[in-house]
């Protein structure tokens, strides 16, 4: 009986952890829906005598509805359900409206999973894509979100970017008992791991180029230092420690150097770090704030804030430092510039007579398009192929994480199981 | 802006020696609210301060200040003239007891970018630590730390919460 009782007491213990780690998870809820989305019917993938532990087909049409290009069909509309392309009757699926068409199942495979799909395009009559992919599983949903991909690039023309990850910061607590966090995630905020815990705040996490490490600045000495994390290990090292702010940390593409604003010498300016031998360049010199660093693809430029004309602007400078210029005009408030990956567009948070929104500029044009609206948005991240922007806003009063298709069609709020979530940073490609 | 709030700070320190421990008038209505708001800080403060001053008082000025916040308005940096007196008080104090260190925090409203809001927080930071200087405290008794918007003093996102958040808290 005492056996017993313990063996309950663990498999609630079990449960109890569990059912801690899904509510640790962010889940995605659309708050806006793009008209011109393509309708794509994805039918839950047939389990043939197995039944995996995570729903493939729902995972693949969150995906691809996440991404504001596609409106998934609800499931009631789903006139039937084929598991491969033999029993596709192409006339039923035009009559609900679905342009595209994906069909799956999943087979035990050795220790693991088969996993066939095909995406058939509705109107053409034909199988646009068909594979069979392997999966244990622990990776089934590393698997539906490659196929994601698959599909998303199939139609769009546009790399997938579901493989990919955030970081981002959680704060628990009022001042002075603040427990703060950096987690990282995959991009749709499921399989959440804390890497960093602190009583001191965290903030300004920074993905690698090759997406193997974090940079991010941590008060837990109880002054401001970058440090850089390697994720697979958890193994860290302390890059500065310099008297004052030490901020902003910002990869080059090659992935060698840090620009961060380091205010040793008086106000904070723009420095690039050599991360192996850690030498140390100055590149602003203004009697103001200059932060908030990010290199252009190439490696050429950098954009950083800097309020040298009595507000808070966007400058564009070499990454040697020479020929800085200001960016941007419209409006008083203009921070937290980053490059879009293909240096067409930079993002921002620009201040509004509505509050502080997200916003993008086309750099040819210097047309200013605003992405986001309600009052506290801040701090995009946009994913590497360009499509969306990640950013903190507020739901309530509680700090969490918005969405917006980067053409401003399809925006997602991301609502915090508990305390506040802030300072996304997403991964470049992974795969 | 940063030689502009220097020479405000520097003429707000010059003139203290006709206003000092005088200057009631001139508050805006946050400052107001936020002179209700400071003795749950100062309380915490003195805590720490006792601790901190151990050993060092014994025959010099055993009174530290009780107030230890500076408010500031929006996007200002600039030390108002109702926390004149009790700077000069911090001032005194610290001169007499020159072994005694203050670490200057930095705070902003959650407004705006987080690292941006960081070289905002320096900057008051900073504007509390040219004052107490020209006051003759020496710099090295003085360190700065700007936490930004990251310990926010108040929650909710009304203007008196923000009013609260916009601080300099002098920690012993």
């Amino acid at each position: 009986m005492k056996k017993l009782m313990a063996l309950a007491g663990f498999m609630m213990l079990m449960m109890a952890s569990l059912m801690a780690q899904a509510a640790g998870d962010l889940t995605i809820e659309i708050t806006r829906g793009n008209d011109n989305a393509i309708p794509i019917a994805v039918v839950p993938f047939r389990g043939d005598g197995v039944s995996p532990s995570e729903d493939i087909g729902k995972i693949i049409a969150d995906d691809l509805e996440h991404s504001g290009q596609f409106a998934p069909l609800a499931s009631q509309d789903l006139i039937s359900r084929p598991a491969s392309g033999d029993n596709i009757n192409y006339g039923d699926w035009r009559r609900v409206r679905a342009n595209y068409l994906v069909v799956g199942r999943v087979e035990a495979s050795g220790n693991g999973y088969k996993i066939s799909y095909e995406l058939h395009d509705v109107a053409g009559q034909r199988r646009e894509l068909g594979e069979v992919v392997t999966s244990s599983d622990d990776q089934l949903r590393s698997r539906a979100h490659y196929i994601a991909d698959q599909i998303f690039e199939e139609i769009t023309g546009i790399r997938g970017a579901f493989q990919t990850r955030i970081a981002y910061v959680t704060a628990n607590g009022v001042d002075p008992n603040i427990s703060y966090a950096l987690y990282v995630a995959d991009q749709d905020g499921h399989r959440p791991q804390q890497i960093l815990s602190s009583d001191q705040p965290i903030l300004s996490p920074a993905w690698s180029p090759d997406g193997q490490k974090l940079a991010y600045v941590s008060f837990e000495s109880g002054r401001p230092a970058i440090y850089v994390q390697q994720l697979s290990s958890g193994r860290r090292v302390q890059l500065t420690s310099f008297k004052g702010i030490n901020g902003a940390p910002a990869w080059s593409p090659d992935g060698r150097k840090l620009a961060m604003s380091l205010s040793k010498d008086g106000n904070p300016e723009i420095y690039v770090m050599d991360v192996a031998s850690r030498s140390l360049k100055q590149l602003t010199n203004s009697s103001s704030i200059n932060t908030e660093p990010d290199w252009s693809a190439d490696g050429r430029s950098i954009l950083f804030t800097s309020d040298r004309s009595g507000q808070p602007q966007l400058y564009q400078m070499d990454a040697s430092g020479s020929n800085a210029k200001r960016m941007t005009f419209t409006g008083n408030y203009n921070a937290g510039g980053l490059y879009g990956p293909d240096n067409k567009f930079i993002f921002m948070t620009t201040r509004t007579d509505r509050g502080f929104q997200v916003a993008k500029q086309d750099l040819s044009s210097g047309r200013v398009t605003i992405l986001t609206n309600t009052y506290q948005d801040e701090a995009p991240a946009v994913a590497p192929n360009g499509t969306m922007v990640i950013y903190a806003t507020q739901q309530g009063a509680r700090g969490v994480l918005g969405a917006v298709s980067a053409d401003g069609r399809a925006s997602f709020v991301i609502p915090s199981p508990n305390g506040e979530v802030r300072e996304p940073s997403w991964s470049p490609f992974l795969n | 802006m940063q030689f502009s709030s220097y020479a405000k700070t520097l003429a707000a320190a010059l003139s203290l020696a006709v206003v000092a421990g005088c200057s009631s008038g001139g508050g805006t209505q946050d400052g107001d609210q936020q002179n209700g708001g400071m003795n749950s800080g100062s309380s915490t403060q003195g805590m720490s301060s006792s601790s901190g001053a151990t050993g060092q008082n014994s025959g010099q000025q055993a009174q530290m200040p009780s107030e230890n916040r500076v408010y500031f308005d929006f996007d200002s940096d600039s030390i108002r003239p109702q926390y004149e007196s009790m700077l000069n008080q911090h001032a005194q104090y610290l001169q007499r007891n020159s072994s005694t260190n203050i670490v200057l925090e930095g705070h902003t409203d959650p407004r705006g970018t987080r690292e941006y809001n960081l070289g905002l927080g320096e900057r008051r930071a900073n504007a509390v630590r040219q004052y107490l200087t020209i006051q003759g405290v020496p710099a090295s008794q003085i360190e700065v730390v700007s936490y930004g918007e990251e310990r926010r003093a108040a929650s909710g996102n009304s203007d008196q919460a923000y009013s609260q958040d916009r601080r300099v808290v002098i920690d012993y």
